[in-house]
């Protein structure tokens, strides 16, 4: 008995000592992070419907790693320092895509060296000003104004804007309660949008919604939004 | 010294007499093992190569495995199993359709269809077996590469095996993609030589023939057509140098080609080919054995066979009409109200079943099939219907006796009776044995069973048995609506109409189209309501470049789901129900009879958004990572 127990302290203490520094190697410690921008404020989207693609160079294939933009346009890669390709598909995003021709999407190049932070300015198609989203009696309120962002070639018209209510912080057409919909034909004054929907019974009930408006734009799939409130009933 | 002399002479006699016989016994040709030029020697031997070649022919819907008809709402699944979680999975960019189907690339095949291409060059069977078996497979190949066209548009042509010669450098194997114009033109000139080399002969169904090829051609040619007049309509669907994107111009080339083709078959050329009318006393049940009876039928051009005791499938075990089945199975994919409904009136008009009248009252039926009355002939040929019956047995569906106070009582066992019911002396059914009940799988959850497909065979339904319908890829009628599209679109519509009367009439219908009648949405319609459950309508979707119409995002409401019944671009977000209630009220004039109610299942919570990117598929990072020179998706 005595034996096989001082062979057991011994074979664990030796597997610890060995394993310790040869297998274990450093974890990555370099933060990216970053926003998807338009002149310096963020442009809100749909979560996991925006995606991106970052390669990094030397290391035989190169496979993508991918993810996608948060709902505030947000996205960060804990990361090995190195040389990083960042690539936003052509047709992802409800901006101009950072194209520079044929079917390639120019690369963002990132020298990571420790932690990082990274704001892509893009030109959005469309942007929403001045949302204000109110609620009363049980009904969300939003009066907004739409610019046209992207001109010339570029310039895409509007297919619809939505009102979103959700019982969540992600109020946008995939988890929603209630929605308010107008069609671009039947807006008169761009300057001048309003949309209201009434809140349904929560089940189980809460006594706050969060609202957002969304514009969807013709040809694209991603949506432009408002930024998110939160609004008690 | 006399023991070493014994040794060194049998040393030596083993040498003399091994060293002949040696080479035969050691030099054997294996009995297990057939080097290539044996194979190729014998004419069976080859023709088991090619039946192989033929078994791996590729569709993205196939009915060994039921799932993978079961999206975009033209069916409920209610089923339990992994697809439970992934309806409306085509909300996200990538979609890789069922079981990822719709990301085929399977060069392997087409490796192995140049390499018999190859070597039965050279192998001495008589020539003119040579010549049709050398077509047969050019078709397969030719085929395979049509279906990867469907899919993601030009893919790389490949016509020789490739073989890496280990210097370090595999580049000079890496073919770029072709245009997406330039695989239709391969598959259209392929299917151009194919027809003089293979036999004209309409017996065989399940190998290919000279009305396959042209079916083939016909097929390929429209749908390069209407990529090229529909594909404008979403202009970010598309790539610079031509991988994706047909020139309009071409548009009217390629209809051309595809009504020339199509009317060679109506023509005979290739043989006789006829739409099934074996039954014209009863139009339904026509329309359903034309998939199921494989004894002379001539609507049959081509299909995937299968065969009892070789290769079957239960496609009739998992959606038989529950009661009375030959395993407790089935009613996985049951048709939604959105395809029953677009099944059209008589007299050639639209129209919602009626199950309110114009003050929102509902409708009392005597019988429950009364609602489905005057309709398309091909409905209760698709669809097992409320009062209808399968293999002589009646389905016994009905979700509740509604009492005279408007309530209703209902079950959630099959075929439940209950003694609690108010007015009544003895205990009453108050489901039906088929149901439907929403809370349950595997019954009629949408108040209708799937019938196109189904084997009426004794033992289809069971596990030991199993079905062998065979599953087809081109018939006769998809010959004529080519050919109607075909005029349609180079401005012929009285022509159209005259293809398209001929399919209609075979559904019952009296008054002929005329050429004002034809419409952009009528081609549509009458390709998904004849092919419903047979694939073409996923396809068509893509091809006429409005799925992200239909499936945009939006929930469809009870008023939504009845109106704009017919047009191409109907919201088809969510599958909807419709199911039938028992009147029980013993002193009303009511009593026994029917009444019906649209439901949306509580299940379905999301609304189908199709992504633009979703109309090719995408190609995955292992493909893209093993040669450089493939191009991306848009939006990948």
């Amino acid at each position: 008995m005595k034996p096989i127990f001082q062979y057991i302290i011994l074979f664990v203490l030796g597997t610890t000592l060995v394993s310790c520094e040869l297998d274990n190697v450093e974890p990555p410690k370099s933060l990216l992070t970053g926003q998807i921008v338009y002149q310096g404020t963020p442009l809100h989207l749909e979560p996991n419907r925006v995606s991106f693609d970052l390669y990094q160079d030397g290391f035989g294939k190169t496979g993508a790693l991918g993810s996608n933009f948060d709902k505030d346009g947000a996205f960060s890669h804990l990361l090995f320092d190195g040389e990083y390709k960042m690539v936003i598909p052509s047709g992802q995003g409800p901006f101009v895509s950072l194209e520079t021709g044929g079917s390639e999407t120019s690369p963002i190049n990132i020298n990571l060296r420790g932690s990082a932070s990274l704001n892509i300015e893009v030109v959005p198609y469309w942007v929403i000003k001045n949302a204000s989203l109110s609620i009363s009696s049980g009904t969300v309120s939003s009066d907004f104004a739409l610019e046209q962002i992207a001109a010339g070639s570029d310039a895409k018209n509007i297919e619809r804007v939505t009102l979103y209510i959700s019982k969540t912080q992600f109020a946008n057409s995939q988890t929603n309660v209630a929605t308010s919909t107008i069609q671009m034909g039947d807006i008169t004054d761009i300057n001048a949008v309003s949309l209201s929907a009434q809140v349904p019974d929560l089940v189980p009930a809460q006594d706050y919604v969060f609202a957002s408006v969304g514009v969807k734009i013709a040809g694209v799939d991603d949506m432009i939004f408002s930024p998110t409130e939160k609004m008690n009933l | 010294m006399k023991n070493i002399n014994i040794i060194f002479l049998t040393i030596l006699i083993s040498f003399i007499s091994s060293c002949e016989s040696d080479t035969d016994f050691l030099d054997r040709p294996p009995v297990e093992v057939i080097s290539t030029e044996q194979a190729f020697t014998d004419q069976n031997q080859v023709l088991s190569i090619l039946a192989n070649l033929y078994d791996r022919q590729f569709s993205v819907y196939r009915l060994n495995d039921w799932q993978s008809f079961s999206d975009f709402n033209e069916v409920f699944v209610s089923s339990n199993d992994n697809l439970t979680a992934r309806w409306h999975t085509n909300n996200t960019w990538p979609f890789g359709g069922i079981n990822n189907y719709w990301t085929t690339w399977d060069y392997t095949y087409i490796r192995e269809l140049n390499l018999f291409l190859e070597r039965i060059v050279d192998s001495p069977i008589p020539d003119n077996v040579k010549s049709t078996f050398t077509a047969e497979a050019r078709f397969l190949r030719a085929l395979y590469y049509l279906e990867m066209a469907k899919l993601y548009g030009g893919v790389p042509i490949i016509l020789e095996s490739q073989t890496y010669d280990f210097s370090g450098d595999p580049s000079y194997l890496q073919v770029p993609r072709s245009t997406e114009e330039e695989i239709y033109d391969f598959v259209i000139s392929e299917a151009e030589d194919l027809k003089s080399l293979l036999p004209a002969n309409p017996e065989s169904k399940s190998r290919a023939s000279m009305g396959a090829a042209l079916a083939m051609q016909a097929q390929a040619a429209v749908y390069a057509g209407s990529l090229a007049k529909y594909g404008a309509n979403t202009p970010s669907v598309s790539l610079p140098a031509g991988e994706i994107g047909i020139p309009a111009s071409r548009a009217d080339a390629y209809y051309t080609t595809a009504l020339n083709a199509a009317t060679e078959v109506i023509n005979g050329s290739a043989g006789t080919y006829a739409l099934y009318k074996k039954n014209p006393g009863n139009l339904q049940e026509n329309f359903a054995a034309l998939f199921y009876d494989s004894d002379a039928n001539p609507e049959i051009i081509f299909m995937e066979e299968y065969k009892l005791k070789f290769r079957t499938h239960g496609f009739t075990i998992v959606n038989q009409p529950r009661f009375g089945a030959e395993e407790e199975e089935g009613g996985a994919l049951v048709p939604s109200l959105n395809l029953v409904q677009s099944f059209e009136l008589l007299d050639n008009t639209f129209a919602p079943l009626a199950t309110v009248d114009g003050s929102g009252d509902p409708i009392y039926y005597d019988n429950q099939e009364d609602i489905f009355a005057n309709r398309d002939a091909r409905l209760g040929g698709t669809v097992i219907l409320p009062g209808s019956s399968f293999k002589s047995r009646p389905v016994d569906i009905f979700a509740g006796l509604q009492l005279s106070d408007g309530s209703v009582i209902a079950g959630d066992e099959r075929g439940q009776l209950r003694d609690d019911v108010p007015g009544a002396t003895e205990a009453q059914q108050v489901v039906g044995f088929d149901g439907p009940i929403g809370s349950r799988i595997q019954n009629a959850v949408t108040g209708f069973y799937t019938r196109k497909y189904l084997d009426p065979a004794p033992g289809s339904g069971r596990r030991g048995t199993q079905s062998e319908v065979s599953r087809i890829q081109f018939r006769y009628a998809e010959i004529l609506l080519i050919a109607a599209e075909a005029s349609f679109e180079l401005g012929d519509p009285a022509a159209a109409a005259g293809f398209m009367n001929q399919v209609r009439e075979r559904a019952g219908f009296t008054i002929p189209l005329v050429a004002g009648d034809i419409t952009f949405d009528r081609i549509v319609h009458e390709r998904r309501v004849e092919f419903a459950l047979e694939g073409q309508y996923f396809m068509d979707l893509k091809r006429f470049r409005i799925a992200h119409q239909i499936f945009d995002g939006t929930p469809v409401t009870l008023n939504g789901l009845k109106s704009d019944i017919g047009l191409a671009t109907k919201r088809s977000t969510q599958p909807w129900g419709l199911w039938p209630y028992k009147i029980f009220d013993p002193a009303s004039p009511n009593h026994g009879k029917w009444i019906y109610k649209e439901v949306l299942s509580n299940r379905v919570t999301g609304a189908d958004n199709w992504q633009l990117g979703n109309y090719y598929s995408i190609i995955n990072n292992d493909i893209l990572n093993n040669n450089p020179k493939l191009t991306r998706q848009p939006n990948q």
